[in-house]
């Protein structure tokens, strides 16, 4: 590949689990906080909950020409479903994140995270917040890539102003949650 | 710098009329109304359709914030028609649909050419026929030129970032006003969809068109010929005092119905014609690289252009492969005329589209002496992979 810093992110799992959000804050990160290029592209079935979503961020110091995932860096699979259509597409030496409540099964010698996101949002009062808490855990894995505080001021510009606190919150969690498994400083 | 909501002036006090200057961080929809409210927006006759909802869903938020007026039709001929109506009052007026909706529309659109009336419509292009599919396409690229009835030639981009879905917006509307005719932006799910930076210049620097007025040449209203004096006739607002005869059969200059004249009728289509295909070299613009060197090359529009630059960057980079870029930004009128004077001679010309196979057609057309073979690369429903176009190259090239 022509272009040495293009950084490929896919996130996936089910309409309503706040896929298309990640993408956006992560977008917003990269390139408004981070001063990068990034496109953040999205898909999903006709179905506004449940079906199949998907959610990509291309970074790169570079302009970046084709917009979609090739061999994605890291994957982001909050469902089996997910992982199963997407596992094949990381890249060799790419990291996985999951929600081990709603990915059972990890094909073996895939370097691969944890974070129970539904449950943590659930104990913060409401699962809409459980795409914060990834977003927390993806901070923690692209520790050397983002500042933690560019995607928490990503999140608080795109969530609604009265539940910026409790999303921080959550953010807060899932930062701690993989933080803690990759040694960072808490 | 700028990442707050569009809502929010920079301080967070109350709404912003336009878009602040700086960096941003948008979807292709946002950018579309963005860039059509720089530009004078005042108008939008909107139904909704995936995946055109969100241009109308933005600018039903925004319009109201800039004085300007939103209306949501029953269909999409009476929000084309909205269009029409707005036009001949003054304001400039846009709408956003889709494949289904955008077949709705052509009888608008034809009307538009023959009573040159300026409007602006986006097509975010969905998979068909019928109502198909709700992934992205390129399927309406030749219905935008020949769905709509009769001798009508139309200007029409394709915008392949969020960039361009800000800056065509507002090229579509110059366009629009300057040569009074509908121009179309063929858009595609995928671009429409996108997020990505967004710079918004100065607003000083942003270039912006307003229609040629018989006041401003110093006609008298007695004077005054809706579709006479010139090229490009001046087109005065209802209101402005002036008398205006609007009319969609064969027209006299002064608006009058011209039957059993078709002296007169071939003179005005002959007008129509010369206006846009007469100056297609001014109108029409293309993109191209590595064309000092190319053995072969690979010509594409829209989205596709980034996956093809992507493709054919790899392709000389890792393969050695001596090929150039060509990107049709107007797709029409044709720039037949540009691509003959750039492209002298080639072994393959490879037009990868989300079709299969439309505008390679033209293509072939005007470059069948400069190559060995055009040859097209299909995808329905979503972009080619860089993989795809690569393998295809190779194949065919046999590297």
């Amino acid at each position: 590949m022509s272009d040495s810093t293009r950084f490929e992110i896919r996130i996936a799992g089910f309409g309503g689990q706040g896929v298309v959000t990640i993408g956006k804050v992560l977008g917003q990160a990269f390139t408004i906080h981070e001063g990068l290029n990034s496109v953040n592209t999205r898909s999903y079935g006709p179905e506004s909950r449940g079906g199949a979503c998907r959610s990509e961020v291309v970074v790169s110091r570079s302009e970046i020409y084709y917009p979609g995932v090739r061999n994605a860096d890291i994957l982001v699979a909050l469902s089996q479903t997910a992982l199963d259509a997407y596992i094949s597409d990381l890249k060799d030496g790419g990291i996985l994140l999951i929600d081990p409540n709603a990915v059972k099964k990890v094909p073996k010698g895939v370097c691969f995270y944890e974070v129970p996101a539904m449950e943590i949002a659930h104990e913060l009062g409401s699962v809409k917040y459980q795409n914060a808490v990834a977003l927390g855990a993806l901070a923690a894995i692209l520790n050397s890539r983002i500042k933690k505080e560019s995607l928490a001021q990503a999140i608080a510009e795109n969530v609604p102003p009265k539940t910026i606190e409790k999303n921080i919150a959550a953010f807060e969690k899932g930062w701690a949650h993989v933080g803690a498994a990759l040694s960072l400083v808490i | 710098m700028s990442g707050a909501p569009l809502e929010k002036k920079q301080d967070g006090t109350g709404p912003a009329a336009l878009i602040s200057s700086g960096r941003h961080y948008l979807e292709g929809s946002e950018a579309c109304v963005e860039g059509a409210l720089i530009a004078g927006l005042k108008v939008y006759g909107g139904y909704p359709i995936t995946p055109a909802s969100e241009i109308m869903e933005h600018a039903a938020r925004r319009l109201p914030m800039v004085g300007g007026r939103f209306i949501q039709m029953e269909d999409e001929i009476s929000a084309a028609c909205t269009l029409v109506g707005a036009s001949w009052a003054g304001g400039k007026a846009m709408t956003a649909t889709s494949g289904p909706g955008f077949s709705l529309m052509q009888e608008t659109i034809s009307f538009s050419i023959m009573t040159e009336t300026p409007l602006v419509i986006v097509d975010v292009q969905r998979p068909g026929p019928g109502q198909g599919y709700i992934t992205t396409s390129q399927e309406d690229v030749m219905q935008a030129r020949w769905g709509h009835h009769g001798e009508g030639p139309i200007i029409a981009l394709a915008p392949s970032s969020v960039q361009d879905m800000f800056d065509f917006t507002i090229e579509a509307f110059n366009l629009s006003e300057t040569w009074r005719t509908p121009v179309l932006i063929m858009a595609e799910e995928t671009v429409a969809h996108m997020r990505e930076g967004l710079f918004v210049p100065d607003l000083d620097q942003i270039k912006v068109v307003l229609r040629k007025k018989p006041q401003d040449l110093g006609i008298a209203p007695q004077d005054y010929q809706p579709y006479g004096h010139d090229l490009v006739p001046p087109l005065a607002d209802f209101g402005d005092g002036y008398n205006i005869n609007h009319v969609s059969l064969a027209h006299h200059p002064d608006g009058n119905v011209a039957n059993y004249n078709l002296d007169m009728h071939r003179k005005n289509i002959d007008r129509l014609h010369d206006k846009i295909e007469g100056n297609a070299d001014v109108i029409a613009r293309t993109e191209s690289r590595f064309l000092e060197d190319c053995e072969h090359l690979l010509i594409c529009y829209g989205t596709v252009a980034r996956t093809g630059l992507e493709a054919i960057m790899e392709a000389r980079e890792t393969h050695g492969i001596k090929i150039g870029f060509l990107r049709l930004v107007t797709l029409w009128p044709f720039p037949q005329s540009l691509l003959r004077k750039r492209i002298k001679k080639v072994g393959t010309i490879f037009v990868p589209e989300m079709n299969l196979g439309m505008m390679m057609h033209p293509i072939t057309e005007a470059l069948r002496d400069r190559c060995d073979q055009v040859v097209s690369i299909p995808s329905i429903g979503a972009l080619h992979s860089p993989e795809a176009l690569l393998e295809k190259i190779r194949e065919v090239v046999k590297c």
